[in-house]
């Protein structure tokens, strides 16, 4: 065997069933020995993309994503999506190929340092030097991609690595790395002192983050809370843990979350941060958070513990072990007055409705459209506007919710819904995105149907970069610069071009009948939203 | 606050620019870094001396065990350990000088390793801030070369 066979043998033994790519030259081996393997490859139209749809594909499979590109050119356009899956902690492996090793470092065509320009955002990296080196690379790849704080791992394989003949298969069965054991069980003392602190708090709440969903946790969580009564709130990575229809779900906490949900972390006396990383968006001024409260932060990665707040109760562990040891203790607590004084700071959305029937209120819309969907639906969402409006008016009733949440990269809806279907073909897949946004990723139209795949796609149109043009209203006195994107293209005639189907919604009154043509369509549609141009998302409720 | 991280890791390529481009990613200060390898032909001990916040140093700590070619960090104040550091400094000299900067060698204990008739390399090995008293004693003479090592440290014995 070769070595681009003892890679395809590999991934099939991680039971890799689909990847992601786009061929070159120092790629090429590896795509002639995937014929005849059962492992599906997706043809993208750029390389970023693979990398977003290997995140997508993991948010709904749970199994690593994998992606595939040649050197140079194609290894760097991987780069933005390894730095946005690494930002959310997304176990990605992402394999390029490389130049032959005896031109390594003489400036060759298509030649780049990928791993030294992914240094910063990759959770390992590998070059492969010699063909027989690859079972062993890719079986610790994905043992370190899967396990402790999830992420990317890169391995640059050289075209002649991949060449070199002459070798048997054999894939180890253990991983033995001397540097690498994540702390996975929670310090027995540490757990206690949790339960201690419990007893002695009036007011706890927990704040879920992407960490519960990475950790498979959810249940240990909703459970620990329910056992006690103690209310939860969310991050944006947290978001479809809690559901709207669970009295001890409060809501989204930052600044594009909602106001009660921000007072309830504001009053409490015990936080219990779990899998989250009290990052800046989701907590104002992390350094005060700990002024008057007591601080548990339970995560598995501990160099996250302590980064941007100071926890009082620091425990180093896999959340789904550190939550099921605190489901094992018998002392009960309740906190059912302190949960129904928080609900009565919520909010209702009566009278928040737009009256103008000019345009359609994204809001509204993202409302009307959520409240709808149940356990068998994924929204996944871009960057800007519509990210805010649908994280802010998402109506968590079993609904999945994926997003681009530590990186901000815009262009990941697209490609992050075509992953998320191939993940899990089962699932409705609804794309939310700007027309900015769905700009910088509309070839992957080709890919999608390509794949015939079946994805609802939502785009916010007000022809301009709102969430930009919103920073400018509130930071640079209105100077709307460099913002507007005059309208084009016609979304009509892009779906016409792709063969898909299409609708507009012009206003309020159009929304009933559009979102169930959006929830009826059998195959991929897009539906066009007339959103106002000045909207702005500021409205907590 | 001066710390110094003792750090052990795999002996192989690209581990030094890993370990060196977190201090540079995340703008932690490096005031010396030396690196050998070990009685253990696969590990490399790296000897890197920071200052910073409390809050900065417990980071560095952290982030550095994380990296996964790390295999131990340990660290500690300078007062904990042994460390020293060696210096070589190239001195023009002249008849006039010429007894000055060897009696300054026999003060600090410094060797003269190389001579010509106008130039001398001096050798020191000593703690960090007897090599910087050192180079103070020095700095009046014509200096047309100095290199010195970093801090190599280890946590005394107790």
């Amino acid at each position: 065997m070769n070595g681009a066979e003892l890679l395809v043998k590999s991934l099939e033994c991680e039971k890799t069933d689909v990847v992601f790519g786009y061929p070159g030259v120092s790629i090429c081996p590896f795509f002639d020995k995937l014929t005849g393997s059962d492992i599906y490859p997706v043809l993208v139209r750029h390389e970023v993309n693979a990398a977003h749809e290997a995140n997508g594909y993991y948010r709904t499979s749970g199994k690593a994503g994998v992606c595939i590109s040649s050197s140079g050119p194609g290894a760097t356009n991987l780069i933005t999506g390894i730095a946005t899956a690494f930002a959310d902690s997304i176990p990605l492996i992402v394999i390029t190929g490389q130049v032959k090793s005896e031109h390594i470092g003489s400036d060759l065509f298509q030649e780049a340092d990928i791993i030294g320009a992914c240094e910063s955002f990759v959770k390992y990296s590998y070059l492969v030097r010699n063909a027989q080196d690859i079972p062993k690379t890719v079986k610790e790849a994905f043992h370190i991609a899967m396990t402790g704080r999830k992420g990317p791992v890169l391995i640059d394989v050289p075209v002649d690595v991949l060449l070199e003949d002459g070798y048997e298969f054999n894939y180890p069965e253990t991983v033995n790395l001397r540097t690498y054991k994540p702390t996975l069980k929670g310090h027995s003392v540490q757990i206690k002192k949790i339960i201690n602190e419990l007893s002695k708090a009036s007011k706890p709440i927990i704040m879920v983050g992407g960490g519960v969903k990475l950790s498979g946790s959810e249940r240990d969580v909703l459970e620990f809370a329910k056992k006690h009564n103690i209310p939860f709130v969310s991050t944006l990575m947290g978001l479809g843990i809690g559901r709207d229809d669970n009295p001890l779900y409060i809501g989204m906490v930052g600044n594009n979350g909602s106001k009660f949900a921000n007072k309830a972390i504001n009053d409490a006396d015990c936080l219990i941060v779990a899998g989250a990383r009290v990052a800046d968006r989701a907590v104002k001024q992390p350094d005060l958070i700990t002024k008057d409260k007591t601080l548990i932060h339970i995560d598995v990665d501990p160099a996250e513990i302590g980064k941007n707040a100071g926890p009082n109760i620091p425990v180093v562990g896999d959340l789904k072990e550190v939550f099921s040891e605190l489901n094992k203790f018998e002392d009960k607590f309740d906190f059912s007055d302190w949960v129904n004084r928080i609900n009565t700071y919520k909010m209702t959305r009566e009278g928040l409705k737009e009256s103008t029937n000019l345009y359609v209120d994204p809001k509204e819309f993202v409302y009307s459209l959520t409240k709808r969907l149940k356990d068998d639906y994924v929204i996944v969402t871009d960057v800007g506007q519509n990210q805010i409006y649908a994280c802010s008016n998402f109506v968590s009733l079993g609904a999945g919710f994926v997003t681009s949440g530590g990186f901000g990269c815009m262009g990941f809806s697209l490609p992050a819904a075509i992953g998320c279907k191939m993940g899990d073909p089962d699932k409705n897949i609804l794309s939310f995105n700007g027309d900015g946004a769905f700009q910088m990723s509309m070839a992957e139209l080709s890919t999608l149907k390509q794949e015939n795949l079946n994805i609802k796609i939502v785009i916010f149109n007000n022809k301009a970069l709102g969430m930009i043009k919103e920073y400018q209203h509130l930071k640079y006195n209105n100077n709307y610069t460099f913002n507007e994107l005059n309208g084009f293209p016609h979304f009509e005639d892009i779906a016409k071009a792709y063969e898909i189907d299409y609708k507009e919604c012009h206003s309020n009154d159009e929304m009933e009948n559009c979102i169930k043509w959006l929830l009826k369509a059998k195959k991929t549609c897009i539906l066009e939203l007339n959103v106002d141009r000045d909207a702005f998302t500021c409205m907590n409720i | 606050m001066k710390r110094i991280f003792s750090v052990s890791v795999e002996n192989r390529f690209g581990v030094l620019s890993k370990v060196s481009s977190l201090f540079a990613r995340r703008g932690y200060n490096i005031e010396s870094l030396t690196v050998g390898e070990t009685h253990d032909p696969t590990i490399s001990n790296m000897t890197i001396v920071s200052s910073g916040s409390p809050h900065d140093l417990e980071q560095i700590e952290k982030q550095l065990n994380k990296k996964l070619d790390v295999i131990k960090v340990r660290t500690f104040k300078e007062e904990e350990s042994i460390s020293r550091e060696v210096i070589l400094v190239k001195i023009k000299y002249s008849a006039a000088n010429r007894s000055e900067i060897i009696e300054i060698s026999q003060i600090t204990k410094a060797e003269i390793v190389d001579t010509t008739d106008s130039n001398m390399i001096l050798l020191l090995c000593d703690t960090p801030d007897r090599v910087d008293k050192f180079i103070d004693m020095i700095r009046k003479f014509s200096i047309i070369e100095l290199s010195r090592t970093g801090t190599l440290a280890m946590k005394k014995c107790k």
